[in-house]
């Protein structure tokens, strides 16, 4: 098997999903200058939502095919995060909007906890399994497998950030959002309302994690309450990676994301067994002769990649790959 | 002559592809009044930015004192003896008019975490003398009566003033002053004047960026004028103010 | 300082006999009772260190319980059977404290030039990381333990005593968790004077001044970037003593202790209490400490009285209160119910 196409496959896939989640803060960001951050909550209930809904359509042994079933959830899912990204925006940032910075953050860090503990309320505290009810076809490519949940998720994740772009660049309410990026001011001269189109960002963005929930708990066949959490700091890592408040930024930043994840998992294991290094292999030649590995940080690790490209980021360009240099002000 | 106290040479600054300053260089003498000015978006304040380190700078240098200056970090401009105020006021606005004074003091003392929390001899005694010289720099601006009240709660005039105060207690030899009569009403501006003239009296240099142009010329004892990012004149009042080329960048260009 | 006049006196010394008595008075009710006062201290400590980074500076610091982590792994690696180490409470404690601070500074250089949302995610994903770490450094060299977690921790012991059991003296049996609460309350007392005399220094001063306007505080003569740094390390080594203690008193550590819901609780302590006044944290952290408690004596039977079953368990009903509390107090009181007698209406820096 060929590792390193696969890694490459699998680091799409899921870097597609980051793409999407990435989209949401970015596009927040892009408006109001402050992170979403109950985003990954929202994501987190798209899942569960779709979750109940697959099962519930499941459980009614309908005749439906298992496609149709899927969109039921995500049909279900879009409302509800639609509705929870604008309640969001009008119950942590919208009161808020000239407090000081850290008010938002904090009364967002409030919601998202509540979001989080309802959801455990109702789905439960152990991790659902996640229908998989898609027939998971896996098709060879040179010496690698990629799976048709992998063709679909990134497919879908394609036409959504092509659709997202085709919306902000050629729609009327799309240039509202860009003039509002540009100066809330000016934009409200200009007669958009700025109200309109914040609120209109932090739904969007939600719909989108909406899919994006779906996506992840089909791919990886199981949904949790605390799921959000972890992948919205790998979402906003991308996002900062591409440039946070740049569209392309964060679907560029996604993918790479998701490959640098994938890679360092699939290598991590070998760069950092003792036994190939010259010096310790010596000194540990007993266990080495007897495990064959004396493997340093294995793929348990994988989380920790995603907090490491976004401190390397901050720290060598914290205007991320696509951002401009924010002006310096005084 | 005086001997020349700041000597900026050839200050370039881009921001991306605008020329905010073009090889300005400029020279103060220790004790005068120092005006610069210009239409709006001369650059002015941009320099200003550069020399306090604030902003980097893309050429140039600037000789203060006696030595290079070393550019790009605020904190060491303010050690080497160069204070700043804010156009538009920056004060630390939930705490007290004496305690911003106190922050002041901070580059010119030393006590550190050891020392605040141990209450050592040293440290109790360096905390007074910080109360005492704030307290006296306070009364010097003339705010004295306003000491306990927050500075977010203080009229305009004296936020002012406390901001004087404030960079008073860094210690400069240069004090450079960003639009200190910006929205003062004449009574204040008059204030303003005599407090900056007493200020030149007690010997200290002062370099002012002023919209007012009467203030300027009353007060300073030598002009420089920024057009488009560019020194175009620099001397007494007097003959700046009869310079064309002054005229001109003033009332564009329709003086015959 | 002026001179306390005789009716303070007196009131300083009711509640000195009141917080000695405690623990006695709380045996009587039930020995959790005691180790629940023990947790609020702990709690009043780490609200204290994080009062430093948040209150003082300015700083969003959300991965604050990972130094509260490397605390309690310094004291349970080098005082258990896992390495076979037994060392005593004063070479630990400060090591502790010391490794925390310098977690906190490594933490702090990468973040300082960031602005307060970006800061407030690297220092999630640092606790997170951290917390990685801990779960897998048990191979290929057995470091932590892994998920099990060190077992066997050695308590406290100063002097003689031992903490783990009951002594007697002057006809009063102390347990140990009540004389874990005294070790406590000394620990907390000095956190207190440090806490005020910092605030009221040529240090604590600088990191206000950051908080309210970093620019000015640079014009002003501050090296922002060491004071930022100093507010980190300052803050997470109150982190890694209490850590420390938290290892001792619990006999056993393992990362679950450690998540990212642990950081958001002190958080919330600071926030709800008053962000950068010390008696509003300390009361912040009280309250929140033992509100839980009573739900969890009185949410249960209340609901199983009313619904014959449990509905929401304490725990969960405990993070949604939290949640609501941060989200009402930024709303409603954004200055903490106790705030900062001269900063009223604070935090962070002003939107530009």
């Amino acid at each position: 098997m060929d590792i390193l196409l696969q890694q490459i496959i699998n680091g799409l896939t899921t870097g597609s999903v980051y793409a999407i989640v990435a989209l949401g803060y970015t596009m927040v960001y892009g408006v109001i200058q402050l992170i979403n951050f109950a985003h990954g909550e929202v994501v987190m209930i798209g899942a569960m939502v779709a979750f109940s809904v697959i099962m519930a359509l499941v459980g009614m042994g309908l005749p439906l095919p298992p496609f149709v079933i899927v969109l039921g959830g995500v049909l279900a899912a879009v409302p509800v995060c639609m509705a929870i990204g604008y309640l969001l925006e009008r119950v942590a940032y919208r009161p808020l909007r000239h407090a000081p910075r850290l008010a938002p953050l904090i009364t967002a860090i409030g919601m998202s906890i509540i979001l989080q503990h309802l959801a455990l309320l109702v789905w439960g505290r152990d991790p659902r399994a996640f229908p998989q009810i898609m027939e998971n076809a896996s098709f060879a490519v040179g010496g690698a497998a990629i799976s048709s949940v992998q063709i679909a998720i990134i497919l879908l994740s394609v036409t959504m950030m092509a659709g997202l772009t085709w919306f902000v660049y050629r729609t009327r309410f799309g240039i509202a959002i860009r003039a509002t990026a540009e100066d809330v001011r000016v934009a409200g001269l200009m007669g958009v309302d700025a109200n309109r189109v914040i609120a209109a960002t932090f739904t969007i963005g939600a719909a989108l994690g909406a899919v994006a929930g779906v996506m992840y708990g089909t791919y990886y066949g199981i949904a949790h309450y605390t799921m959000g959490f972890i992948l919205g700091l790998k979402a906003f890592s991308a996002a900062v990676l591409g440039g946070i408040g740049n569209l392309a930024g964060a679907m560029l930043g996604g993918i790479l994301l998701g490959l640098v994840e994938a890679l360092g998992a699939g290598y991590i294991g070998d760069m950092t067994d003792l036994c190939r290094w010259p010096v310790f292999g010596e000194l540990l030649a007993e266990r080495c002769a007897a495990d064959g590995h004396v493997v340093l940080f294995g793929s348990n690790y994988q989380d920790v990649f995603a907090f490491l490209v976004l401190i390397l980021v901050l720290v060598f360009r914290p205007s991320g790959l696509l951002g401009e240099r924010v002006a310096e002000r005084a | 002559m005086r001997e020349v106290l700041l000597e900026a040479r050839g200050i370039g600054k881009r921001f991306g592809g605008i020329h905010a300053l073009k090889d300005v260089s400029l020279t103060i003498r220790a004790g005068e009044i120092y005006g610069l000015i210009g239409p709006n978006g001369a650059g002015k304040t941009t320099f200003f930015n550069v020399l306090t380190g604030l902003y980097s700078r893309d050429a140039g240098e600037v000789l203060f004192a006696g030595g290079p200056l070393e550019l790009g970090s605020p904190h060491l401009v303010a050690r080497a003896g160069i204070a700043r105020t804010f156009q538009n006021i920056r004060l630390f606005g939930n705490m007290s008019a004496l305690e911003n004074v106190m922050v002041g003091r901070h580059v010119r003392t030393s006590a550190g975490v050891l020392g605040a929390i141990l209450r050592t001899r040293a440290q109790r005694a360096e905390e007074a003398a910080i109360r005492r010289r704030a307290e006296e720099l306070l009364r010097y601006v003339g705010i004295h009566h306003r000491a306990g009240d927050l500075a977010r709660h203080l009229a305009y005039g004296d936020q002012r003033r406390l901001e004087i105060a404030r960079a008073l207690a860094t210690e400069p030899k240069l004090l450079a002053l960003d639009e200190p009569a910006a929205g003062m009403n004449a009574t204040e501006t008059a204030a303003l004047r005599q407090l900056v003239e007493g200020l030149r009296a007690d010997g200290l240099t002062v370099l002012l960026i002023e919209h007012d142009v009467k203030l300027v010329m009353g007060l300073c004892d030598r002009v420089a004028v920024l057009d488009y990012g560019e020194k175009i004149a620099e001397d007494v009042p007097e003959i700046v103010q009869r310079d064309p080329k002054v005229i001109e960048a003033y009332l564009g260009g329709s003086v015959g | 300082m002026s001179r306390l006049k005789p009716a303070h006196w007196f009131g300083l010394a009711l509640v000195a006999i009141a917080l000695l008595a405690l623990p006695l008075v709380l045996t009587q009710v039930g020995t959790a009772w005691v180790r629940i006062a023990n947790f609020a201290i702990l709690f009043v400590f780490l609200s204290l260190g994080l009062n430093i980074v948040v209150g003082m500076a300015g700083l969003l610091d959300l991965g604050y319980i990972a130094f509260y982590a490397v605390g309690a792994y310094t004291w349970a690696l080098l005082a258990s059977p896992h390495f076979n180490l037994h060392l005593p409470f004063w070479a630990i404690l400060p090591l502790g404290a010391l490794l925390a601070g310098m977690a906190g500074a490594i933490l702090g250089a990468p973040t300082l030039r960031l602005r307060g949302d970006y800061l407030a995610i690297v220092t999630l994903g640092f606790g997170e990381i951290v917390r990685i770490f801990m779960n897998n450094l048990s191979a290929p060299f057995n470091i932590t333990n892994g998920p099990k977690g060190i077992t066997r921790i050695d308590g406290f012991g100063a002097g003689g005593v031992n903490f783990s059991t009951t002594d007697t003296l002057f006809g009063i049996a102390f347990t140990g968790p009540a004389k874990y609460y005294y070790v406590l309350l000394v620990l907390m007392l000095l956190v207190i004077v440090v806490n005020l005399r910092l605030q009221n220094s040529r240090i604590g001063r600088a990191w206000v001044a950051i908080r309210e306007d970093e620019i000015a505080a640079k014009a002003a003569g501050i090296n922002t970037r060491n004071i930022k740094l100093l507010a980190f390390a300052m803050g997470a080594s109150f982190g890694g003593i209490a850590g420390g203690m938290f290892a001792a008193m619990q006999g056993f550590v393992s990362p679950e202790s450690f998540v990212l819901h642990e950081s958001i609780m002190v958080l919330a302590m600071v926030v709800l209490g008053g962000m950068g006044n010390v008696w509003g944290v300390i009361a912040g952290a009280l309250l929140l400490s033992f509100v839980p408690e009573f739900l969890r004596y009185t949410v249960e039977p209340a609901q199983q009285a009313i619904f014959g079953r449990l509905l929401i368990e304490p725990e969960v009903l405990r993070m949604l209160i939290f949640g609501a509390a941060l989200v009402l107090t930024m709303r409603f009181r954004p200055a903490g119910l106790w705030p900062e007698s001269r900063h009223k209406r604070e935090m962070g820096e002003r939107r530009a």
